[in-house]
This record gives structure tokens, C-alpha cells and sequence, in this order.
């Protein structure tokens, strides 16, 4: 095998793990909050990395990741435990499950209130999506700049993470109708673990700490989460449980 | 509502939720494990504080809640 096949190859992959990454945050955020804003983050968050490398260029490399790894992981972990920990209150049935037409009626009525009312826009969901993309994005940038700057093959690393955005953006476009169908409530569950996750991930990364396996520590984080909240929920419904028995019985 | 009034509502929304002390324990989780650095690698830590602080949070909602006051989730909710 070729240095040059080599260096496709490293940029390909090491490009695919960041849009792996990034594309989880977009699905998540499709599925539960619309498309549209998802779409719209994912595009802003393009155009302005576009802005960022026709700018700076190699200068990139300068840019503090670490710092943006603690913004973007102290925000995701902030946003994510709000979330899951709905979840887990619905789950465990003290929080009443998502009613989208009973929210409707009550959003209609509150008009104004909110910003989706106001303006048509879903921020929640686009600086979701927003933030993933231009982060795990700017990582691609310094795979490429990195990989080809070594070997001054610029564009055979460009061509490396090009081929690893066709095949993870290919695998998305797959996916997302398939995972539209999964029921809102589970799905919201699930969103909660995984934003909880990558926040606990890249805010841990961003402070210093080199999580064992590297990025393979991920699934590890996700499968705790996964278990502290399956727990909870459990707790939850186990008590509830234990009240209307005593109530029942008094 | 005026425009600096709705970002800010926005931001408080979005970052701190129904749960301050949530928001202010996770934070507080991040800098410990940052100022453990130099010193270990302590990427235990972060996780099962965060774990702690759901934990705490769950159960506090609970208590608040009591038995059988689950209502329809507000508008806009996550």
C-alpha cells in the first residue's frame, strides 16, 4: 500500500469518527425538535466553517480546541441532564408523557410566549445542531490540515475526509426515516443519554483528561448513562408503586 | 417582549432549564475535574458526578411532584 492510499485512508477515517459524532447530534436533534432547524444549523454551521478555512486557513491549527471542547461539552452537558432528566421523570411516570396535540392547543394559546411562536424557529434545535457540526467539523478541518500538511498532500487529505462526508452523509440519509418512526417519548430518552454523554465526553477532553481507549470511551460513557437512568426510572416506578399500594390499602 | 429580554429568556432556557442547582452542580463537576488534571487523570470523575447530580435532581423532582401530579409537559418542552 502506497504512503499516498495511506494518507487517504487515515484522513477517511479519522474524518469519519468526527462525522459520526456530528451526524448523532443531528438525528438527534431531527427527530425530536423537526428537520428544519437541524437542516439549518447543520448549514449555517457549514457556511461558517467555509468562512473560517477560506480565512485562516493552516492558521487553524491555532484556533484553542481544548477551549471549545469545554464550551461545547459544558453547554451539551447542561442542555443533555436537563433533558434526560425529563426523561426519566416520564419514564418513571411523574411527569406526564409528551402530548404534542395538548401542547399545541397550549402553545396556540400562549402565542407570543414562545420563541418558535415568535419567530418560526426552533433555536433550541438549530444551536443544538450548530454547535456539533462546527465543532466535531473543525476537528475534520485540522485531520486534513494535519494529515496533509505533513506529507504536503493538502488535497489527497481533502479527499479522504470528502469521501467520509459522501459515506456518513449517505448512512444519515439512510437512517433518518427509520429512526422518525421510533416513538417520540423512547427516542427522547435515548437523545438524553447521548447528549449527556457527548457533553460528559468532550468536556472531560477539553479540561485534560485522556479517557481510556480514547475515542472508544464514548460508547463506555453512553452505557453508563444508559444504566444510571434504567435505574432511576426503575427507582421511580418501584416507589410509585409502593404509594399506591399503601394508599390503596388505607 | 423586547429582543434582549427573549435572547437572554432563551439562553436561561436553554442552559439552565427548570433545575438551577443541577446546572450549577455539573459545572462545578467540570472544574473540579479541571483542577485535577495537572496533578491525575481523573476521567472517572466527571461521569459519576454528573450521575450524582441527575440522581439528586430525579429525586427532588419527585418529592416535589408527590404521588400522581404528572400534568401534560409545557409548551416548548424537552
Amino acid at each position: 500500500m502506497t504512503p499516498e492510499v495511506l494518507l487517504v485512508l487515515g484522513a477517511f477515517l479519522a474524518s469519519s469518527v468526527e462525522m459520526v459524532e456530528a451526524l448523532t447530534i443531528v438525528l438527534a436533534v431531527g427527530v425530536t425538535r423537526g428537520w428544519r432547524p437541524a437542516m439549518i444549523g447543520v448549514g449555517a454551521a457549514c457556511a461558517t466553517l467555509a468562512v473560517l478555512v477560506a480565512a485562516l486557513g493552516p492558521a487553524l491549527t491555532q484556533i484553542p480546541l481544548s477551549a471549545l471542547r469545554v464550551f461545547v461539552g459544558a453547554v451539551l452537558l447542561v442542555f443533555g441532564l436537563q433533558w434526560l432528566r425529563k426523561a426519566i421523570l416520564r419514564a418513571g411516570g411523574v411527569r406526564a408523557l409528551h402530548d404534542e396535540d395538548a401542547i399545541y392547543a397550549r402553545e396556540v394559546a400562549l402565542s407570543g410566549e414562545k420563541e418558535t411562536a415568535a419567530t418560526g424557529m426552533d433555536w433550541y434545535g438549530f444551536t443544538l445542531s450548530f454547535k456539533g457540526v462546527l465543532l466535531e467539523g473543525l476537528e475534520v478541518v485540522l485531520i486534513v490540515v494535519s494529515f496533509g500538511s505533513t506529507g504536503g498532500h493538502l488535497g489527497l487529505a481533502a479527499a479522504g475526509a470528502a469521501a467520509a462526508l459522501l459515506v456518513v452523509g449517505g448512512v444519515g440519509a439512510l437512517v433518518h426515516r427509520p429512526l422518525s418512526r421510533v416513538p417520540e417519548n423512547s427516542m427522547k430518552f435515548v437523545v438524553g443519554i447521548m447528549l449527556t454523554s457527548f457533553g460528559v465526553f468532550w468536556g472531560g477532553e477539553g479540561v485534560g483528561v485522556s479517557w481510556p481507549g480514547s475515542d472508544l470511551a464514548l460508547l463506555g460513557v453512553i452505557g453508563f448513562f444508559a444504566l444510571v437512568a434504567l435505574v432511576l426510572v426503575t427507582d421511580l416506578r418501584r416507589r410509585a408503586a409502593l404509594t399506591s399500594r399503601v394508599t390503596s390499602g388505607a | 417582549m423586547g429582543l434582549l429580554r427573549r435572547v437572554g429568556r432563551f439562553w436561561y432556557d436553554f442552559l439552565i432549564g427548570d433545575d438551577w442547582l443541577a446546572a450549577i452542580g455539573v459545572l462545578a463537576a467540570l472544574g473540579l475535574t479541571a483542577a485535577l488534571t495537572d496533578a491525575h487523570n481523573p476521567w472517572w470523575l466527571l461521569p459519576v458526578a454528573v450521575a450524582g447530580v441527575l440522581t439528586m435532581s430525579v429525586r427532588r423532582a419527585a418529592r416535589a411532584a408527590g404521588p400522581g401530579h404528572a400534568e401534560i409537559a409545557p409548551p416548548g418542552d424537552t
